[in-house]
């Protein structure tokens, strides 16, 4: 790939400024669009997903798991059609970075989606987008039908001897719709209840047939691997966690946004440099780094790299890079209980654990915040809590779980405080 | 039955069919244009939707139910969605939520008796660098402010008819 097609740095996923869209074929072609693809579609299939593996692309999506390694995980000999799912729902409080491909530039998107599809073999592909994203599915529709008037889709991809369809299909307001398997059931007219793995979706997905199922930022980050080389990706980023990092910043902050760094950046960096600080310069009192599921950091624990290992080390994670701030002033058990509350309202229902102990949570911490909290009750949140992890069919109960033991261990003579007054100290 | 898609939705719909392996697989989308189409999901729609289908009328409202964005009452000509998490919350979301409720007179889950409006608290719409965010329809209106909402709401009552 030749280096005119370098923006500079920090405008490689982010290309568009605010306001800013490109949602015209040609003047994404005027960029070096579709190179990547030309690229990619002149290797095998088997080398383009050697290629995404050498560049150490972990999954934007929340869990960070590498791209090319579970593409692998295909049986090679099934004669089934695959399918390419790509998540757009979007629906991780504090999260807002899918939004910005689908809304301003959604060709590095489709570009992305065209090489994974013909890595893993497949020829359809349907891209679930959250139903409050109206406009975004038309705008996705409209980018969509100008690649097939192209020969960029159909029936011989850029003349190419391969077939592929992309297809919208809206979510109808159901967070857990953003899991995996509940993705997959309500694609198929159900209700989204998560299913038991295994097997897992690579081997029994979609209509029973292979499935892969990647975030938005993910598939964005394929194309950079193919319009720079997985070389140049790492180096954007880490050794073993390569490329740029879309973070989406929000709470007290003067200016909260999308902003993309290197995979790593340091969170202090983010929050003062990038987000020039918080409102009216108070002190932090906690940071939420990955979406409203993972554990809060304390201002003391700050001074930390944004990258999957490094988070995963200090106990909490990366999720989808959505970092919430909070200053001081600000009650940690009124934030904890619009948490909870999300979570019990989101859960599915059909494992028992989460049904009846994210409601458990989310009653003892509205009483404790309102005042009538009894002594013993942040033990019985821990309790609560660990009752939950390890012990339901999908991620979501451990998400309801995670924040309330930080918060709890971390906040904890708050907490206590709360319940000794028998009020919030913070007059809520 | 006399419920018919406009020539418009009924063009979304074919085309739908054309897109998955089964029958299923196109309900929540045809939902979606249902409800979009016929104001909400009564029982009358549901059938009409699993009759287009051919899928049994139980299939049909099994799915409904499950999503919150698929309407099974009736909602007002403006439905105004107040993102209650973290974020917004953060930013005085709860500020704007007793604004509207007050302006409107209406909590919660409720109508106006105009039929002008509704009012929904909801989750995350991935607004959060730009909160706090509400959802009126198919629009978004973000960094809120009471002023703001009293504006908004009354340019859409001078546009929908109202005093
Ligand atoms: C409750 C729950 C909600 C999720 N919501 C989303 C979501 O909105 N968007 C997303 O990309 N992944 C979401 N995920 C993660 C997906 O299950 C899946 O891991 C991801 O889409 C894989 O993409 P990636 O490998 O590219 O990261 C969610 C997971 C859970 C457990
Ligand atoms: S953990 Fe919760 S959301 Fe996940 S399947 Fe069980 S009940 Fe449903
Ligand atoms: S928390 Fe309100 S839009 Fe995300």
């Amino acid at each position: 790939m030749n280096d005119q097609t370098i923006e500079t740095p920090g405008k490689h996923l982010l290309r568009c400024g605010p306001g800013e869209d490109i949602l015209d074929l040609d003047r994404h072609l005027a960029t070096g669009g579709f190179e990547a693809v030309k690229k990619a579609l002149d290797m095998q299939p088997d080398a383009v997903r050697e290629e995404v593996k050498k560049g150490n692309l972990r999954g934007r999506g929340g869990a960070g798991f590498p791209a090319g390694v579970k593409w692998g995980f295909i049986p090679a000999d099934n004669p089934k059609p695959r399918y390419l799912l790509v998540n757009a729902d979007e629906g991780e409080p504090g999260t807002f970075k899918d939004r910005y491909f689908l809304e301003h530039d959604p060709f590095p998107l489709l570009e992305g989606i065209i090489i994974s599809a013909y890595a893993i073999g497949a020829n359809t592909s349907y891209i679930y987008v959250r139903g409050e994203f109206v406009k975004q599915i038309r705008i996705l529709e409209d980018c969509i039908a100008q690649l097939y008037k192209s020969g960029y889709l159909g029936e011989k991809v850029l003349g190419r001897d391969y077939k592929l369809d992309i297809y919208v299909h809206p979510g109808a307001g159901a967070y857990i719709c953003g899991e995996e398997s509940a993705l997959m059931e309500s694609i198929e007219g159900k209700p989204g209840r998560p299913r038991n793995r295994p097997p897992f979706p690579a081997v029994v997905g979609l209509f029973g047939c292979p499935t892969i199922i990647n975030n938005v930022e993910t598939m964005a980050c394929v194309s950079l691997v193919f319009r720079h080389g997985a070389e140049k990706f790492v180096q954007m980023g880490l050794e073993k966690d390569g490329g740029p990092k879309i973070y989406c910043l929000s709470g007290h902050l003067k200016k909260p946004g999308l902003y993309e760094a290197p995979m790593g950046t340091n969170l202090k960096t983010l929050i003062y440099d990038y987000a020039g600080g918080t409102l009216d310069d108070r002190p932090i009192k906690g940071v939420i780094p990955g979406g409203s599921s993972t554990p809060v950091l304390t201002a003391d624990e700050i001074d930390i790299s944004m990258d999957f290992s490094s988070l995963a080390a200090a106990g909490t994670m990366l999720g989808s890079g959505a970092t919430i701030v909070f200053t001081e002033g600000t009650c940690p058990v009124a934030v904890l209980k619009r948490i909870s509350q999300f979570y019990a309202h989101e859960s599915c229902g059909q494992c028992t654990p989460c049904r009846s102990g994210t409601g458990w949570l989310s009653r003892i911490v509205d009483s404790i915040e309102s005042g009538n909290g009894r002594a013993g009750d942040c033990d019985l949140l821990l309790d609560a809590a660990g009752n939950i992890s390890g012990n339901t069919i999908c991620a979501l109960g451990d998400a309801a779980a995670m924040p309330v033991t930080s918060f709890v261990t971390k906040f904890r003579d708050e907490f206590e405080r709360h319940i000794a007054e028998g009020r919030c100290p913070y007059g809520n | 039955m006399t419920l018919a898609f406009t020539a418009e939705s009924e063009e979304k719909f074919k085309a739908l069919l054309g897109r998955y392996p089964n029958r299923q697989a196109a309900l929540i989308p045809t939902l979606v244009i249902a409800d979009r189409e016929f104001g909400y999901l009564s029982r009358e729609v549901m059938e009409y939707v699993a009759e287009r289908l051919d899928l049994p009328k139980t299939y049909v409202l099994n799915t409904a139910t499950f999503y919150t964005l698929l309407h099974k009452q009736p909602v007002g000509r403006y439905h105004v969605q107040v993102c209650v998490n973290v974020s917004c919350y953060l930013n005085g979301a709860d500020h704007i939520a007793d604004h509207l409720k007050r302006k409107l007179g209406i909590g919660f889950g409720e109508i106006t008796e105009d039929g002008l409006f509704s009012l929904e608290g909801v989750q995350c719409l991935a607004s959060c660098g730009t909160a706090p965010a509400i959802q009126v329809n198919d629009d978004y209106h973000e960094n809120m402010t009471p002023e703001k909402a009293d504006q908004l709401i009354d340019s859409l009552r001078q546009a929908g008819g109202g005093q």
